[in-house]
Formats: C-alpha cells, sequence, structure tokens
C-alpha cells in the first residue's frame, strides 16, 4: 500500500525521492534509506522495527532538487514540526506520508521507549495518511515514572546513580548525531575550546557536562522521541535526562509539547513577569 | 597533604551585569562595605550572557560555588535579558540537582546598582554557605580528589 502509493507518486513525478528504510542484515536492522527509482523502490521496507525518527533527514533533504517524499510515523511528525518552527525544514521540498503505527520494537523484541508512552495516533503534519484503522492501541504510562524515582532517591544516590551511568559514555556522539532537535550546523562540542571536544582527556566530570549540555540545548525543544537512548551503544538512559526537563518546564512554565504547534514560542525562549526564581530549586529540595 | 577545614578558601565565581550588579559591586567598594576576597566578579554584558556552559566550566575549572547576580525582573538595561536568564538559570540548577549536585552551590541574585549593601551581604552569606559546604568534590575531576565521603 506504501508502496504502491510511493511509487505512484514517482511515476508522476511529483517527488523526486522516497525517504524511507531499507533492509539491514538482520530483520530488526532496518536503516534508513533514499530510493529514487521505482526500481529501488522494491527495497523499501516499513514493519515494527522501523523505529527511526526519519525527520531530521528532511533537513538535508530540503536542500536536494525536487521534492522528497518522507514516511513520518504519527510522532515523528511532532519532530516535524519542531523543525518547521526552527526554520530548518523547507515544507514545500517535502512530501509527508503519514504511515500508521502500532509501536515500534528493539531488536529484543521489545517495545520502544517511545511506544511505551506513546504519543497518541494523531498525525501533527501531513499531506497524506496512510493508516489501517484496526493497527493501534496506545498503551496507558506515565512518562514521567522513572524520573520522579529518581528525584524521589537523596542526592548521594542521585549522583551515584548518574556517575553510574553518564561513566559508561563513550563519547560516540550519537545521542547528538540522532536527535531531532540538536540541529545546529556547528555544534558547540565540536569546538575544541568548549571544555568536551575528547574522550581521551576526559575527566569524570566532563562526561556530565557534555549530557547536561546535550540536554540542554534541546530543553524546550525535544519532543521526547527517545531516539538518544535508542541509539546510545551503551544504554544510558538519557532520555530521562530530557524528560526531566519536560517535566520542569510543565510544572513550572505550564504544559508544553514541542512540535505541537509549528507557530509555538517554546518554553526557554519566552517569559512570564511572574516565573519561579531560580532559588525555587533549592526550595524544592528541602535542603 | 591534607588541607584543614582553616586553611581552605573556597573559590567563588561571581557574574554580574554590567548595568547592575557590577554598579552595585562598585557601590559597595566605594562606601567601604567589605565583602570576602575568595568572590572573583566576571563582567558580563547582561545576566542572559551567561551561558549555561560558563558555570558548568567554572565549577570544572576549581570553582566552588557559582552566583550570577543580574538587574532585578523587570529593570534590565536591555528589558527583558534577565527574564530569559531566569529560566535558564531554573533550569539548569534543577538539572545540577537531579545529577545529585547541591544545589546551593549556585544561587541567581539581582542587585540593583543602587544596592551595594545588599551585594555586600549577599556575598557574605554566600561565602558562608559554600565555606559550610565545604569543597566542590562532585563538579570536578573526580580522579584528583579524595574519595567521595
Amino acid at each position: 500500500m506504501i508502496k504502491e502509493k510511493a511509487a505512484q507518486l514517482l511515476r508522476e513525478g511529483k517527488v523526486a525521492r522516497v525517504l524511507g528504510w531499507e533492509a539491514g542484515e538482520f530483520a530488526y536492522d532496518l536503516t534508513p534509506a533514499y530510493f529514487e527509482t521505482e526500481e529501488e523502490l522494491k527495497n523499501l521496507v516499513y514493519n515494527e522495527y522501523s523505529g527511526a525518527n526519519l525527520s531530521k533527514y528532511l533537513i538535508a533533504a530540503s536542500k536536494m532538487e525536487g521534492v522528497t517524499l518522507a514516511l513520518l510515523k504519527p510522532c515523528d511528525t511532532l519532530s516535524f514540526n519542531q523543525l518547521l518552527n526552527e526554520h530548518r525544514i523547507n515544507r514545500e521540498k517535502v512530501y509527508v506520508l503519514g504511515v500508521g503505527c502500532k509501536g515500534m520494537k528493539d531488536q529484543n523484541g521489545e517495545l520502544l521507549l517511545k511506544c511505551k508512552c506513546c504519543k497518541g495516533k494523531e498525525f501533527k503534519a501531513f499531506d497524506e495518511v496512510i493508516d489501517d484503522e484496526e493497527c493501534r492501541n496506545v498503551p496507558e504510562s506515565d512518562r514521567f515514572e522513572e524520573v520522579r524515582r529518581i528525584e524521589a532517591m537523596s542526592a548521594e544516590e542521585r549522583f551515584a546513580f548518574w556517575r553510574n551511568e553518564l561513566s559508561k559514555c563513550i563519547r560516540c556522539n550519537a545521542c547528538r548525531n540522532v536527535c531531532p532537535a540538536c540541529s545546529c550546523i556547528k555544534c558547540v562540542f565540536d569546538n575544541p575550546k568548549s571544555g568536551v571536544a575528547a574522550k581521551a582527556n576526559t575527566d569524570d566530570f566532563e562526561e556530565n557536562m557534555f549530557h547536561i549540555i546535550r540536554a540542554y540545548h534541546v530543553a524546550g525543544r525535544c519532543t521526547d522521541c527517545g531516539e538518544c537512548s535508542r541509539v546510545c551503544p551503551q544504554g544510558i538512559p538519557l532520555h530521562l535526562l530530557n524528560r526531566k526537563f519536560i517535566k520542569d518546564i510543565n510544572e513550572l512554565y505550564g504544559e508544553y509539547q514541542a512540535g505541537e504547534d509549528p507557530e509555538a514560542r517554546g518554553p526557554l525562549t519566552n517569559y512570564t513577569q511572574g516565573d519561579a526564581e531560580p532559588s525555587v530549586v533549592r526550595e524544592r529540595s528541602g535542603e | 597533604m591534607q588541607m584543614t577545614q582553616k586553611e581552605w578558601k573556597p573559590k567563588i565565581v561571581a557574574f554580574c551585569c554590567n548595568w547592575c550588579s557590577y554598579a552595585g559591586a562598585d557601590l559597595a567598594g566605594s562606601s567601604r562595605l567589605s565583602y570576602p576576597a575568595e568572590v572573583k566578579i566576571i563582567r558580563v554584558p547582561c545576566s542572559c550572557r551567561v551561558n549555561p556552559l560558563f558555570i558548568l566550566r567554572a565549577f570544572q575549572r576549581g570553582a566552588d560555588g557559582v552566583i550570577l547576580c543580574g538587574c532585578h525582573p523587570g529593570d534590565c538595561h536591555y528589558s527583558t535579558g534577565n527574564y530569559y536568564a531566569r529560566r535558564r538559570m531554573t533550569m539548569l540548577f534543577s538539572m545540577l540537582s537531579f545529577l545529585g549536585i547541591e544545589p546551593k552551590r549556585t544561587r541567581v541574585e539581582w542587585v540593583s546598582a543602587a544596592e551595594g549593601a545588599k551585594f555586600s551581604a549577599v556575598m557574605n552569606d554566600f561565602v558562608k554557605t559554600i565555606t559550610d559546604l565545604g569543597e566542590n568534590v562532585k563538579l570536578g575531576d573526580l580522579r584528583c580528589k579524595e574519595s567521595l565521603k
């Protein structure tokens, strides 16, 4: 169905290429790929392992000749909208084909993090939707449960927890590279003077610093797509840092879902006169 | 050599906005109000010039406490800078606390150019807080430090 539609649009010349997934070495190992002819399109795969969020590829695709057809799942359209908001994607260069999703799986056959707290079946941006009705059930869950559990720990326990997790980091930068919100052309971490340039001469705090800043730079723009944790080769629960920011923003500045509205002003580029003072952190911690 | 609490002096970095707090520090000086010599002032054009990375790097390079001073909300020389700084710092401090770092090590205070006395009082209080907290171990290079108690 998706293939037919894509082939038809290619044939009609409405799109110049299709952005989707092709089979990898293993069944679970689908790779994002461009398809430019109907012949190539035979390799297009869309199944329960198509978890990757393709919206970030559209920044590059916007600069290519012709229109790109992108297969986006409902939650991917949030990231897409957020990039539109930041003027990183040229909407006219993209044909969004919304594709239904019943929850994506990782290599162990388990639901991906983002699917465990699915953000619903609504497409926030699309040109066309192919969605088989029976396919989705949205699981009920509290996405901040784990964040609350860590908040309830003592400061020493939290420190130990994060040292334990973040010291696994090998600074492969996969979390940064995959993140649809991390879209700077020149990243602060590529600056050798940033203080967090390389693993070779890293110290303990540098790992913390890298991850604080990584999460901080997408605070208010993170759609909670969970790609950072999905790609982490060391299995660090990086999404918890992002969710902590989302939780704080929701509590202090009102509920906000990045990407919901492509015109919205993000919480960290906005203010009200009655905002909480930073001392609220000290008061909340009770120290 | 083990340093005793008496010998140890904290290193405090104070980011002060050019228009209010730096002038406030100046007034404190010209009014002969004292504030501790441990406070090292860095002048910034506006409190919102302070990138979260500045604060983290100060800690990385050995600061024991970092304080950001700016104009009172509503009085920013650039109209709205400190409103943005306020949100940013709230988020950053909350994250540091989430990572198990003492929230007392970081602070934001609004000090106007006329508040020399407040500047002096804030700095005295902050230095006292940090001296009581002790050396910044968690936010530095753990390899060079005594193990966490």
